[in-house]
């Protein structure tokens, strides 16, 4: 049998499995949209979880930008050096870099494309209940109508098949999150750990250091220049404020005096 | 006809889209059974952009069952063959145990 006919009639199934079972369709109508309104909230809840995913998706290409960003800059610094076999080793991870941001690049787009349609199937969804909501009262006013117990029946089928499928797409979607996140997080060990980034955790990259130590001996006149600098800019404006505090004390405790005196 | 696209909604299609997704319906039979996921999807896209082009949306205040069920659009073999295995459909639509 086809897979369109099949998949219709799971959906149908499992509908008309619960319509068997019901005894007083009027108070099912009611424990339904308790059901329907659960189901909102977790769907809602399913496009922000998509949408934080999404969010450090986007925070960690930012911080692969960087990394790739200095690769070049090493390399160009360490050709002008005269270091090709740093400059190399420098390029290769850079290319390295851009595969894991590539593969960020992809996730991205997956979870945004999610997010929408995750979206647009809350909104669907929500159209449904609130109709359903006012559809069910009537129902319930006309339900000894032989023709309001079609129309229950039919109502029923309808929001639960939708119910089905956006019950599915929040699984897909917790299924998928749950494996970005794995993902996500070994990058950002991989960030942690000192991999990627210099000085972090002792775990120095041996490209960075080569260059530091070739141009150890600039790096730390200027930085003994900068600290001079630092200080004299600071040093006077605390000297001054010490003054004036002292001053301050200096002038309370004289007018004591005066008013001990008088 | 009406016909669902999972994670899409519902959509009313003519005679001549049913016909044409009827024809379609047969790759993916022949592709799930033969577990060919390239011809599965090439199958899946079709149908799901012909039933996008030519449908109308059903509108939201309206309750029916579709006649036709599609997979989510970028479903593979296997998670369709898991559905339609245990044809389990999470969430209770109903409210009964």
């Amino acid at each position: 049998m086809s897979v369109m006919k099949r998949v219709s009639l799971i959906f149908r199934a499992k509908a008309d499995k619960a319509l068997d079972r019901m005894e007083d369709p009027r108070e099912t109508l009611d424990y339904s949209y308790k059901q329907q309104v659960e189901m909102l909230t977790r769907v809602r809840r399913g496009v922000a979880d998509v949408a934080t995913s999404r969010k450090r998706v986007e925070l960690q290409m930012n911080s692969l930008q960087k990394e790739i960003g200095k690769r070049d800059t090493q390399a160009r610094d360490a050709l002008g050096k005269g270091r090709e076999d740093l400059a190399r080793a420098a390029l290769q991870n850079k290319a390295q870099l851009q595969g894991q941001y590539a593969d960020l690049e992809t996730q991205f787009a997956a979870l945004q494309e999610q997010e929408e349609k995750l979206t647009l199937a809350s909104q669907r969804l929500d159209a449904k209940v609130q109709t359903f909501r006012t559809r069910k009262e009537t129902l319930k006013a006309t339900y000894t109508a032989a023709e309001a117990q079609t129309r229950i029946n039919e109502a029923f089928s309808g929001i639960s098949e939708e119910m089905g499928d956006v019950g599915l797409a929040i699984q897909r979607a917790e299924d998928k999150t749950a494996q970005m996140q794995a993902r996500a997080g070994a990058i950002d060990e991989l960030l942690a750990s000192g991999a990627l980034e210099d000085h972090v955790g002792g775990n120095q990259d041996y490209i960075q250091a080569e260059l530091d130590k070739l141009g150890a001996g600039t790096d730390v006149d200027n930085e003994l220049a900068r600290m001079k600098n630092e200080i004299a800019a600071t040093a006077p404006k605390q000297i001054e404020g010490n003054g004036a505090a002292g001053t301050g004390q200096e002038a309370a405790a004289s007018e004591q005096q005066a008013g001990d005196g008088a | 006809m009406i016909v669902r696209i999972l994670g899409e909604g519902q959509f009313r299609v003519d005679d001549d889209a049913a016909a044409k997704l009827t024809a379609l319906d047969k790759d993916l039979d022949a592709a799930v059974r033969d577990g060919t996921d390239a011809a599965f999807s090439a199958a899946l896209h079709a149908a799901v952009a012909l039933v996008q082009a030519s449908g109308v949306a059903v509108a939201d205040d309206e309750f029916v069952t579709a006649d036709y069920i599609l997979p989510f659009s970028d479903a593979t073999v296997d998670e369709v063959r898991k559905l339609l295995a245990d044809g389990a459909i999470p969430g209770d639509s109903i409210g009964l145990p």
